[in-house]
């Protein structure tokens, strides 16, 4: 993956898969301790102790249509070679929780990325799945969920065309706002 | 255009549209759009399948082609990504590989708008070859 938002957007088709109606995704960037937290919390299918264990092993996919299960490896990879870290906790029927540490200053460590452009096609694409999005940089934090959205657009499809843009730069707007702040 | 900052712009932004949306929606069900399916697994994305389906939405918008622009799995064609199912109305899908935004162009110019092929056409028919 190129940046750190294509990864999140990776991650989070595995909680849609897993039929996930309620997914969170956290973001905490915080300079002076050289912390970049990425969380995704879904309350999806969850996953056995045995499958847990399996996981990270990139020949693990509950996939038919191909042997390989790269996305976790991957992003793990990406998150420990700048020293930080990833854990997954899971509970069968309850959910999956996903943390991953890494280090900003690392010269490994991947940008974030067009994270308000995935932000925005995840809450267009699955309007039947509750998103809630925080980025939290130093003392500011930005927040947004899918019912507030669907209020505001009040009766307008999160699905039609012309909305994509518009949530976009929403968010888009308000991270780089959180950017200056942290400048400032 | 006027920047969106807060749920209050969303708002308003929204009744300026309203109007232009509620003329489609009531002309045509979801049966007679384009219906466009993005492979957005890690294989995709990982070779620029959010580009494309960016530059499906917004250019298709623009273009005023009725289309549905959804995600789907991995359709196993992981050496081909991006990789994207378009199916026109009436017919049966087409799966196109190496999509970048060139060819998402021309799938829209030529394929889409008047029916002609594109290179990269992946041949399938749907079905497994268990039932052959």
């Amino acid at each position: 993956m190129k940046d750190l938002s294509l990864h999140i957007l990776d991650i989070v088709q595995n909680s849609v898969v897993a039929q996930a109606t309620i997914i969170s995704i956290g973001i905490v960037v915080d300079k002076k301790n050289d912390y970049l937290g990425i969380t995704i919390a879904d309350n999806g299918n969850g996953m056995s102790p045995a499958l847990l264990q399996r996981v990270m092993d990139p020949f693990t996919t509950t996939r038919t249509t191909r042997k390989v299960g790269l996305g976790l490896p991957l992003l793990k990879q990406n998150a420990e070679r700048t020293g930080g870290s990833m854990d997954i906790k899971s509970v069968e029927g309850r959910g999956t929780d996903l943390m991953v540490v890494l280090k900003p200053s690392h010269i490994d460590c991947l940008p974030m990325g067009d994270m308000a452009g995935v932000v925005a096609m995840l809450i267009c694409s699955y309007p039947n799945i509750n998103f809630k999005f925080s980025h939290r940089v130093g003392a500011n934090e930005f927040a947004i969920s899918t019912p507030e959205l669907k209020e505001a657009l009040d009766g307008l499809p999160l699905n039609s065309p012309s909305v994509y843009p518009l949530i976009k730069e929403l968010v888009s707007s308000n991270l780089d706002e959180l950017q200056i702040g942290e400048l400032g | 255009m006027t920047k969106v900052k807060s749920l209050a712009d969303l708002k308003k932004m929204k009744e300026t549209l309203q109007t232009k949306i509620d003329i489609r929606e009531k002309g045509d069900a979801s049966e007679s759009l384009v219906q466009i399916k993005v492979a957005m697994a890690t294989c995709g994305i990982a070779s620029g399948a959010k580009a494309v389906m960016e530059f499906l939405m917004e250019e298709l918008d623009k273009r005023g082609i009725q289309a549905v622009v959804t995600q789907t799995g991995c359709m196993g064609y992981c050496y081909a990504e991006p990789t994207i199912e378009v199916k026109l109305p009436g017919k049966e899908p087409v799966i196109f590989g190496y999509v970048d935004n060139k060819k998402a162009d021309d799938i829209i110019e030529k394929y889409i708008k008047n029916g002609e092929l594109v290179d990269g056409i992946i041949p399938t028919n749907f079905e497994s070859i268990d039932n052959k």
